[in-house]
């Protein structure tokens, strides 16, 4: 197995807040990797400094392309997006007026091109791409079952299913790494069960490495392979879901200390 | 299969432009649009296409640009200036491309640092760079400055206008659904989940106002012809907030709302000729009468789709 994603000495701050500070962290290929902490611990801002949504302040971040590592830092974040790194939101940002099919097809967008004489002229070749992407993105949604939804509006879905469309959207873009920020969050015992079966059947099927923000231990405990613990900022303890459970620092930063 | 479903809708849009255009030579020939109608029929024409390259920036991908008048001037210019010295059909055409590729110039240098601006920001940055455009031209000799131009040879007449309406809503709502117009979609709906699906947010919001702006630029050319005289006040903030009333009024984000608006509006302007100063006032409790009832705009976001129309009648008889 060798390291996709290497974090080193990463460094935020807002003003004279320090959100993340010296974070180190590596995920390797076909991992499932959760990052939880309390709240507040910076773990989204982690998210959005690996996404490039916003610029770290020190530390690096480097990633494995097809051609040796490339340095992340100070990308621009659709650039990183398009080298293989997917994402879903804490608050849904589906594409709320467009359709079902549409928001996997806008996912699609660095992975076809259609010229503009092409298209606005309807050339032969445009009515071929589209037809081979809209086969790819039905294809897509079938395994997710969700090719009777493909015409209706992303926002008269149900909370459950936009979640899911979330991460099929980003699944969309053929990435490498998939980072999954609270899937959970506002699902109850069933919706979180399907969750679960969900992130497995990615695993199996599309071999990509799987970053989790989750507060839901039991699914998190349940899936990850190696578990990070964020508190204010810095890293608390790295170990496999047993070795985090017994994790003294950890009881102690989630329920306090003894009285 | 796919090539030729498209055809039959294709053919069917195609059908229907060709009957528009005989309809209106046949009234024109019986005499029933008259010079003074044919006026009206062609400024509304000219709206259209305005609104239409409007609606696309501002309903499409979501950018609330307010210096649409100054693209139209930077066409209309070009027109007016190449063809009053050369005053031949051909000059006429290569001046609407002239005409294009300034406003194109324009609106790269325009949009490059005011698109990284949001809402209200941006609504003032673009009406400051058109109100500059109209500036501009108010000072050069070659535009004649303030007394604009007259006497402009005539070759924009009916038939070229509403070619050209049919070409600019071919290229736009083209645009539309293709790779390009959904990834400006996206920007709209949500600028930080379109970023992080590998989306240049950027580069989409400025394909779509250059888009908008070269349409502009052929409206202008189409009015300088046609009107026969312009000047720089034709071209000012009020031209501009015409036009966003009628993509407003139509549906913001539905290119058949910008059809139908401009055309109520372009009757009801026409109509309200003999009220004198009144005619402002309807004109405004019109429009407030429709904000408060329909304030989505008369079609909201709804397209006249013959792909739907043909699909509902096929289930129909299914299920019959």
């Amino acid at each position: 197995m060798s390291t996709l994603l290497k974090v080193e000495d990463l460094v935020k701050n807002f003003g004279g807040l320090t959100a993340v500070s010296d974070v180190t962290m590596q995920l390797n290929d076909d991992e499932l990797v959760a990052l939880i902490g309390p709240n507040g611990a910076g773990k989204t801002t982690l998210f959005n400094l690996l996404t490039g949504v916003i610029v770290p302040s020190s530390g690096s971040i480097t990633f494995r392309g097809p051609n040796g590592t490339i340095p992340l830092n100070g990308k621009k974040a659709y650039k990183i997006a398009n080298l293989g790194m997917a994402r879903t939101f804490q608050n849904i940002r589906l594409f709320k007026e467009l359709s079902v099919l549409d928001n996997v097809l806008i996912a699609m967008t660095a992975h076809y091109k259609e010229g503009f004489v092409q298209s606005v002229f309807r050339l032969p070749k445009f009515y071929r791409t589209e037809a081979q992407i809209r086969q790819e993105a039905i294809e897509l949604l079938k395994i997710f079952d969700l090719q009777d939804d493909v015409d209706k509006l992303a926002k008269n879905l149900p909370y459950g299913i936009q979640r899911r469309l979330e991460i099929v959207r980003g699944l969309a873009m053929k990435p490498k790494v998939l980072f999954l920020d609270e899937p959970a969050a506002g699902m109850n015992p069933e919706e979180t069960a399907d969750l679960t079966r969900l992130i497995r059947q990615i695993q199996r099927e599309f071999h990509i490495t799987v970053l989790l923000i989750e507060h839901d231990m039991s699914l998190v405990m349940n899936l990850a392979e190696r578990i990070y613990v964020l508190d204010h900022g810095s890293l608390l303890a790295e170990g496999t879901p047993a070795q985090i459970q017994q994790n003294p620092a950890v009881i102690k930063a989630y329920l306090g200390e003894e009285a | 299969m796919i090539l030729k479903a498209n055809l039959k809708y294709n053919i069917c849009w195609l059908i229907l432009m060709v009957a528009g255009f005989y309809l209106m030579n046949t009234l024109i020939l019986v005499g029933v649009i008259d010079s003074f109608l044919e006026n009206m029929l062609v400024t509304i024409g000219i709206n259209i296409i305005l609104a239409v390259g409007l609606n696309l920036v501002i309903g499409f991908a979501g950018q609330f640009s307010l210096g649409h008048a100054g693209f139209m001037a930077v066409g209309a210019y070009a027109t007016a200036i190449i063809i009053s010295k050369t005053p031949t059909a051909g000059a006429f055409y290569v001046s609407i491309i002239v005409g294009v590729v300034i406003a194109i110039v324009a609106a790269l240098v325009v949009g490059i640092p005011t698109l990284r601006l949001r809402g209200d920001y941006l609504a003032i940055a673009t009406m400051g760079a058109a109100e500059i455009i109209r500036i501009v031209i108010n000072n050069l000799k070659i535009t004649n400055g303030p007394s604009g131009m007259f006497n402009i040879p005539q070759f924009a007449t009916w038939p070229v206008v509403y070619i050209m309406i049919c070409v600019t809503t071919i290229i736009i709502v083209n645009f539309i659904h293709s790779r390009g117009g959904r990834a400006a979609m996206a920007v709209r709906e949500d600028e930080i989940a379109a970023e992080s699906m590998g989306i240049n947010v950027f580069k989409w919001k400025l394909a779509a106002f250059v888009l908008g702006a070269a349409t502009a630029a052929v409206a202008g050319s189409m009015q300088a012809s046609y009107l026969q005289t312009i000047a720089p006040s034709n071209f000012n903030i009020m031209e501009s907030i015409a036009i966003l009333i009628i993509v407003v009024l139509g549906g913001v984000g539905s290119v058949t709302g910008s059809f139908v608006a401009a055309i109520i509006l372009g009757i009801v302007d026409t109509a309200l000729q003999n009220f004198g100063a009144l005619r402002m006032v309807i004109y405004a409790v019109v429009l407030i009468l429709i904000m408060i009832f329909k304030p989505s705009g008369i079609m909201g976001t709804w397209e006249l789709s013959f792909k739907r129309l043909f699909t509902k009648k096929t289930k129909t008889e299914v299920k019959s």
